[in-house]
């Protein structure tokens, strides 16, 4: 089968500083792929230039079929109801009864009337997940989408993304820097770290998984992250 | 006063608690009402002569009389038709001009060049070119309001173009929409709140332009009733005129305010 995304020594500097220093990735269709660093170690680049946003690059990344993504801040239009912004841009005649079947699917049906601004942070992502999945993509891209929310918040979309994946099952790639996330997701874990990938673990652990099932890997994932956790406990 | 149009800021939203002002409002009439009695009280003794300034009874007595024979309605329609055409013209080339220049590269190279050089000239003093090149009828006084309308409008609309959040553009072009989509949807519905400053303005410069126009040469209009009362020594009716202007002035941007409360009812509350 095809990949969903194949990059092949991809490189990207802005001026002297070089961000992405030769990628190699290949992601099979329906696979949910993290990719894991510190800042600045070039894993939003490398998703923004999968999302096409960024077309100067050197070497190849290719992504055949459709992309959608959803960004660490909602960017809803605040003067578009929550509805027209998941139908705007589909192209799709019954644009609201698509809307309102991808609002129930993250339980907002309430809210497809409402202003943006007047979401919460938790309720806002939920429509930024909801404005990406509509449009079926082959390739789901998530920058840090959980990053700005608290705690709890940040527990319920986990269970939501693996619920959504589960049914949609487009090839997701999840940028973050929250180990204990990318455990809970992902069928493989790529760090990052300087432009390069550093090193990849496969998780095979059944799903839905728990916290305590994942703690001996996250040890080892820790330690290619130069986080010894021994030592800092 | 153009110089300063571009760096007005878009209003924030404020919360004001609104029993607060409604307390307030009635202690914050103490003074007016206090300053129109001691003018009333300053006539009435002989201190304020009716030639320097009529008290505040003979204004309104005059304005009903001005009213009553029609002189004030003549007036007032010859005013605000000034202002209404000189504001459509003036409003078409400042909206064409600021759109071609925010949403095209080529537009802002050409066009933002000289229009940031010739805001920078007083536009009211541009009467005596323009009464040359129009001479002393409506069209002089047409094109200084037109002017006073175009430059604020073209520079809080180029202005709010250029400040549409980067970020809501990507997103939506990752999304699929068109590039007409990004523009309708994205570009200009964040351009909107600072275009509204731009309206408020260039209506306070409408109604400054009209007023000096209307000083140079008119013989219809508020400011010829304001002038012909001069020559009388009529200084209640110039007062009548300066209220008007003054109620005019408010009114307009009433509208503005209220455009912007129906306009940008999607700001949280």
């Amino acid at each position: 089968m095809a990949s969903a995304v194949s990059v092949r020594g991809l490189r990207k500097a802005f001026g002297p500083r070089t961000v992405l220093d030769g990628i190699d990735l290949e992601v099979q269709p329906g696979e949910f792929v993290a990719l894991l660093g510190r800042s600045g170690c070039g894993k939003s680049t490398l998703l923004r230039i999968l999302a096409g946003l960024d077309r100067e690059v050197e070497g190849q990344a290719e992504v055949p079929g459709t992309v959608s993504i959803a960004f660490q801040q909602p960017r809803l239009l605040p003067w578009r109801k929550v509805w027209r912004n998941i139908s705007l841009g589909l192209h799709k005649p019954d644009g609201r009864a698509v809307a309102l079947k991808a609002l129930e699917e993250v339980r907002l049906t309430d809210h497809a009337d409402a202003w943006p601004l007047t979401l919460s942070g938790g309720e806002a992502q939920r429509v930024s997940l909801a404005r990406a999945l509509v449009r079926e993509p082959d390739v789901l891209l998530l920058d840090e989408p959980f990053g700005a929310l608290d705690a709890l918040t940040r527990l319920a979309m986990h269970h939501l993304v693996e619920d959504l994946w589960t049914r949609h099952k487009p090839a997701v790639l999840l940028v973050t820097h929250d180990v204990d996330e990318a455990l809970l997701l992902a069928d493989r874990i790529l760090v990052l770290d300087e432009g390069r990938i550093v090193a990849t673990h496969h998780v095979d652990l059944p799903r839905p998984r728990r916290r305590a099932s994942v703690v001996e890997q996250r040890t080892r994932v820790l330690a290619d992250l130069g986080v010894d956790v021994e030592e800092a406990a | 006063m153009t110089l300063s149009i571009a760096g007005v800021a878009a209003r924030p939203k404020t919360a004001t608690p609104s029993q607060a002002r409604k307390f307030k409002l009635p202690l914050r009439w103490i003074s007016p009402v206090a300053l129109v009695l001691l003018w009333q009280l300053a006539s009435s003794t002989g201190v304020l002569s009716p030639d320097k300034l009529a008290s505040p009874l003979t204004v309104a007595q005059s304005a009903g009389e001005l009213i009553a024979d029609g002189q004030l309605g003549e007036a007032f329609a010859v005013s605000i038709g000034r202002v209404f055409f000189g504001f459509l013209i003036g409003g078409f080339a400042g909206v064409v001009l600021g759109l071609a220049s925010g949403l095209s590269r080529w537009g802002e190279t050409l066009l933002d060049p000289p229009v940031q050089m010739l805001r920078t000239l007083p536009h009211l003093g541009l009467i005596p070119l323009f009464i040359l090149w129009f001479g002393i009828g409506e069209e002089p006084k047409l094109a200084l309001v037109a002017a006073g309308v175009a430059f604020p409008l073209y520079l809080n609309l180029h202005a709010g173009i250029r400040q549409t959040d980067p970020g809501l553009v990507e997103a939506a072009r990752v999304l699929g929409y068109s590039r007409i989509e990004r523009v309708v949807h994205v570009v200009l519905p964040s351009a909107v709140p600072q275009t509204l400053v731009g309206l408020r303005i260039a209506f306070g410069t409408a109604w400054l332009s009209l007023i000096v126009a209307e000083q140079v040469n008119a013989d219809a209009g508020l400011g010829f009733l304001i002038n012909n009362a001069r020559e009388f020594l009529r200084t209640d009716v110039v007062v009548v005129g300066l209220v008007v202007y003054a109620l005019l002035g408010l009114t307009t941007d009433a509208l503005v305010r209220l455009l912007e409360r129906r306009i940008l009812r999607w700001r949280a509350r």
